[in-house]
């Protein structure tokens, strides 16, 4: 393991809103090509971390290491142009605008042509206009997405919603990405589709999957290892046989039994 | 048709046209920042005072200074975003709407200050004030210049917000900022856009306005900037055709309240303020409006 260099690492953050501390002291390491979980109560904290490592929150304390680049209080565009993407826990697509639109604005950041060449139509633009959507194509079509391509997002089935939510992210070129309870609001046999369809996209895309979940199932199916908080703090982390065993998750998923 | 009435036609054309250039940097700010950028008539008259030393006191030739003139406002406007309002944007929405009315009391007092209250007459084209006869009524050619560009640059407009990299980054921004910073976004970069072409455009409108009606004054910019701030209600504020139809039924009411009506002359401004408190008791999301949600 010492050799791996990670592809994320936090050291010790910690995001305080005014009085609470919502997260503290956060440690994790994410090798390249591993799929690694986080997990815990309602109101762990796990969102709250997801949002620093993206830049939506500035940590109070701490930094932030993806591919040994300290990206701690970077814009969130900023981030998702170094590699990092990821879904929302309530799904967030341009709900007015087609599944097709929602892909292209997330190409967007890997286009270089700008607006007068666009403009102009000059040939530059053209060629990439082309690859560009070629490679949206790709996408859609692996998806499964294209019957839907022109219908507006909000009127898709909730489980497409979920799958073009994560095209989306890949649309932009991630090699870490961060997926916020994916399986939320799905079925069992929906849940262990998704589990392959992680699996799959993984290799496909050559990713590193960072994933928040409930479902345990799936947590303890696909995670090589886990990290679970609670109020905040890191209360365990290993894998999955080590953490289904530890005392302590099983206190603070089910309560400790108190001795009359 | 009397030649009086297609002589008022083409007034209300031409005056719904300079309202709708003003209305759409409203409702583009408006639908990127959810703000009403009250500064907009003032840069609006800044704009008209550029064109006016650019013309009247530096001697360049119109088509230069008219090139200039965009310029300098789209970069007056610009500067206004990232000094008054940037700063404020994780603020609560009531403060950045009070910088924007701060902004407008600067401007209008800046100019006071620099230019002087007193009015200065816009300089004659000669090419705009030239007049044609068509159907036995003579207009001035910038009568029909103001729609003609008005239709072209909505049409570039258009162009730009739905076909290029630039409109697309808008439009995501505008339905989710966020979410947009997340797909990699830089939303600094396209609120500035928003700010230099609703600024570009409210410079047309004032030099096309200067050049109808050639008065140039501190507090010019104040009743254009409220109808044309009306315009945008009207036609569903956020939305750029919308704010068109708008400009166009705001324009060619006054004018023909006026030709038809003529004892109600004086009451020429309040009926846009009338047609704005029909419009937010009947329809308060516009004529082209979408329902809105709030996001939880």
């Amino acid at each position: 393991m010492s050799n791996v260099v990670p592809i994320l690492k936090t050291q010790g953050i910690t995001m305080r809103f005014g009085g609470i501390t919502a997260v503290n002291n956060l440690s994790i390491e994410v090798n390249p090509g591993e799929i690694v979980a986080l997990i815990g109560p309602n109101g762990a904290g796990k969102t709250t971390a997801f949002n620093m490592i993206t830049g939506v929150y500035t940590p109070t304390e701490g930094r932030i290491i993806y591919c040994g680049k300290d990206i701690t209080g970077m814009k969130p565009d900023q981030i998702t142009k170094n590699g990092i993407a990821r879904t929302f826990q309530n799904i967030r697509l341009f709900k007015k605008l087609s599944v097709l639109e929602n892909i292209l604005i997330a190409r967007h950041l890997r286009l270089k042509s700008d607006f007068l060449s666009a403009t102009l139509r000059l040939p530059q633009y053209r060629m990439e206009e082309k690859q560009m959507r070629e490679k949206v194509d790709v996408l859609i079509n692996e998806f499964g997405l294209s019957k839907y391509q022109h219908e507006v997002a909000s009127s898709l089935p909730y489980g497409v919603q979920r799958r073009l939510e994560i095209a989306r992210a890949l649309a932009t070129e991630p090699s870490l990405l961060l997926l916020d309870e994916p399986a939320a609001g799905m079925n069992p046999k929906e849940t262990e589709e998704l589990t392959h369809f992680i699996r799959d996209i993984k290799e496909r895309y050559n990713l590193t999957v960072f994933l928040i979940e409930h479902h345990m199932e799936l947590v303890m199916e696909i995670s090589e290892r886990i990290y679970v908080l609670d109020f905040g703090e890191t209360i365990a982390k290993g894998t999955a046989n080590e953490i289904q065993n530890n005392p302590k998750v099983i206190e603070a998923y089910l309560g400790v039994e108190e001795d009359a | 048709m009397s030649s009086t009435t297609l002589q008022h036609l083409a007034n209300g054309v031409s005056l719904g046209s300079l309202y709708a250039l003003v209305a759409i940097g409203y409702t583009m700010v408006y639908g990127i920042l959810r703000m009403i950028n009250f500064a907009h008539g003032d840069i609006f008259m800044m704009a008209a005072y550029f064109a006016f030393f650019g013309i009247a006191t530096f001697r360049v030739p119109w088509p230069f200074a008219f090139i200039g003139v965009i310029l300098a406002t789209a970069l007056l406007g610009m500067l206004v975003e990232r000094s008054a309002y940037r700063p404020l944007r994780d603020a609560p929405k009531n403060s950045i709407l009070i910088s924007a009315i701060g902004v407008s009391f600067l401007l209008e007092n800046l100019a006071n200050y620099l230019f002087s209250g007193k009015p200065k007459a816009f300089p004659e084209i000669t090419f705009f004030a030239n007049t044609v006869v068509i159907g036995g009524v003579s207009i001035q050619v910038i009568t029909f210049f103001i729609p003609a560009v008005t239709m072209i640059i909505l049409a570039i407009l258009l162009y730009i917000i739905n076909r290029t990299k630039l409109g697309m980054a808008m439009r995501a921004v505008s339905k989710d900022y966020e979410t947009a910073m997340v797909m990699g976004i830089d939303i600094n970069k396209v609120i500035a856009a928003t700010f230099a072409i609703g600024s570009g455009l409210a410079a047309m409108g004032a030099i096309m306005w200067g050049i109808k009606y050639p008065q140039v004054q501190p507090m010019m910019g104040v009743m254009p900037g409220l109808k044309c701030f009306i315009a945008a209600v009207i036609g569903g504020i956020g939305n750029i055709k919308g704010a068109v139809i708008g400009g166009f039924i705001l324009g060619l009411g006054e004018i023909l309240l006026v030709a038809k009506l003529s004892s109600l002359t004086g009451y020429r401004d309040a009926f846009a303020f009338i047609l704005l408190i029909l419009i937010l008791i009947f329809r308060p999301t516009g004529i082209l409006g979408e329902k809105t949600t709030e996001k939880v």
